[in-house]
């Protein structure tokens, strides 16, 4: 079983984004499973999403404490909350930013550590407002990309018939940042 | 088709496959995307089904008895708050003996306010007379919603299929969706037989009845609630041979061989069947017991499931101020008539209120001190309080 946890933002699309893949994983064949850690849903509060994937039924259903993988949708979240936070050693953390792996050495020391500029790509394809970009689909792109736990067929099949609007758009910003996701750095 | 879908999409495809006829609910989190999904499915043609917006649970509730005794398939869904405000129209449903179902999201109850899940809002509803069902999965959540209207409809009660907030409401997985053709051949219409509010044959129901006649209505119920148990089984087996998922009332999981059984419900069940894999791989001799129904209770499958056993452990997600989880209150009451010899002791837990995580770690931390002492130090054991 793998176990992923998202972070983002209430706005960005994060419960959405553990759901997407889900989807795409189910299409791929796995076991998936996905589920947000529910605040009352507001604009701008931390949001946390978990989702798990395995070859035979996922059974449990709790919280994931141990990640085998973080998905990061605000890099300003980094100073604001304990991300890794039981991350496994040999985990990956894939981070919406324009800024090189390098540069987040001091917080993701002894990680393995992918970014990608998932809001420029979102407003680039009109993804929500420049102040306030959609970033989900982009980032699921790198994640495809960087983990290779799903087909990036399925990916975009699931973005097409799932997201309530712009499915091309969405589906583009998903192919550009798996494109453009930088490779991934040991810290 | 199979198809990735939260659990309250899995109630709303449930009530839809059934050909509910009338909807009457008011939105709660989190319950709301289980309406909402259904006047989705009546907008885009999927559903033919009249939809009734109500000022309140307790007129979603009169509503649903109304359509019910107008002879239609009636079904509506709450949480929390929401089912305490209808708390007084769930005991008129049962009096009426209107088959209505409602899916209930189990939420926990203000003050403090919390819109995570704990069962007080579902076990406060024991003597409401309602068949209660819990389920620990979404595939188990959309059957569930099928069967529930076969049962209530074969015994005129009304029925309650229950699942935990965001554990199953807003957790998506990949069910199996069965053809509705199938459904229908094996939930036919609602036939309310004679006795519906038919204008041609103008008749009272429900009017001031003399204690001389009072007591044997109540007794019709607990005749039928005790018939249910019945009728659950022959319902579950049917749905089983039909569409090939088996579910029980009571049902064991690695519990034959074992000297501690955890009692559990709801999704505890689920991750409790990995929590009994992963201690039973480190040698230990635990297995677990779910159950499904709280109304009717299934004592005597309990009392076989659990006679001679060393040690009970039952994980109660809601308790009763002044007295102990609910489960445990009924699992002591169950096997007291065991002789003895034959009947385990009971430990008592209370965890996971207000959507406290349930984990492997917390199931692994009961089944600890289960193991350790002889006797329980208290009639229950409150895991992962900080006491303040």
């Amino acid at each position: 079983m793998i176990e992923i946890r998202f972070h983002g933002r209430g706005g960005q699309g994060t419960v959405v984004a553990s759901k997407l893949l889900a989807t795409s994983l189910f299409l791929d064949g796995k076991y998936s499973q996905s589920f947000p850690a529910f605040g009352t849903e507001r604009r701008g509060a931390p949001v946390t999403a978990f989702l798990r994937v395995d070859d035979k039924p996922v059974r449990i259903r709790t919280e994931i404490y141990e990640p085998d993988h973080i998905v990061i949708l605000d890099p300003l979240l980094v100073d604001q909350v304990p991300l890794t936070d039981g991350l496994k050693r040999d985990g990956i953390v894939i981070i919406n930013s324009s800024r090189k792996p390098m540069e987040f050495a001091d917080r993701f020391k002894g990680f393995k550590v992918a970014t990608v500029p998932a809001g420029q790509i979102a407003v680039k394809h009109h993804l929500g407002t420049p102040q306030s970009p959609i970033v989900n689909t982009a980032i699921l792109g790198a994640v495809a990309k960087v983990l290779s736990i799903v087909t990036m067929e399925n990916l975009i099949e699931a973005i097409k018939s799932d997201v309530p609007s712009k499915a091309d758009e969405n589906a583009a910003a998903a192919q550009e940042a798996y494109k453009t996701v930088s490779d991934v750095v040991q810290l | 088709m199979r198809k990735v879908l939260t659990g309250n999409q899995a109630v709303a495809y449930g009530a839809m496959l059934s050909d509910v006829q009338v909807v009457a609910a008011y939105p709660i989190t989190p319950q709301t995307t289980i309406i909402e999904e259904l006047a989705d499915m009546q907008a885009e043609g999927l559903a033919d089904l009249d939809y009734i917006r109500v000022e309140s649970e307790h007129s979603a509730m009169a509503a649903c008895i109304g359509a019910s005794m107008g002879g239609v398939r009636t079904f509506t869904a709450t949480c929390g708050q929401g089912l305490f405000l209808m708390h007084e129209m769930l005991h008129y449903a049962t009096g009426a003996r209107t088959p209505v179902v409602l899916a209930n999201v189990n939420r926990a109850i203000a003050a403090p306010w919390s819109i995570w899940s704990d069962q007080t809002d579902s076990v406060s509803q024991r003597e409401t007379g309602w068949i209660q069902l819990y389920c620990e999965g979404n595939q188990e959540v959309l059957d569930t919603t099928i069967m529930a209207f076969k049962i209530a409809e074969s015994l005129r009660l009304p029925a309650m299929v229950i699942l935990d907030a965001f554990f199953l409401s807003h957790t998506s997985e990949p069910i199996e969706i069965p053809d509705i053709e199938a459904v229908r051949d094996f939930l036919p219409p609602y036939d309310p037989g004679d006795l519906w509010l038919d204008p041609d044959n103008p008749r009272t129901f429900g009017s001031l009845c003399m204690p001389d006649t009072y007591m044997e209505f109540r007794w019709q119920i607990q005749r039928d609630m005790e018939r249910a148990k019945q009728v659950i089984d022959e319902v579950q087996d049917d749905f089983g041979r039909v569409f090939g998922r088996n579910y029980r009332q009571v049902e064991g999981y690695r519990s034959d061989d074992a000297d501690v059984v955890m009692v559990v419900s709801g999704t505890v069940a689920s991750t409790g069947r990995d929590a009994i894999d992963f201690l039973r791989a480190r040698g230990e001799g635990v297995g677990m017991v779910k159950i499904k129904t709280l109304r009717p209770f299934p004592r005597q499958e309990l009392v076989a499931a659990l006679r001679g056993k060393k040690k009970v452990a039952v994980i109660d997600r809601n308790f009763s101020p002044g007295a102990t989880g609910v489960w445990a209150q009924e699992i002591r009451s169950a096997l007291y008539e065991l002789p003895e010899d034959e009947r385990p002791i009971i430990y008592g837990y209370i965890a996971g209120l207000g959507g406290r995580d349930i984990s492997i770690k917390t199931i692994e931390e009961i089944y600890q001190k289960t193991r350790e002492a002889d006797q329980p130090d208290d009639v229950d054991i409150w895991i992962g309080v900080n006491y303040v």
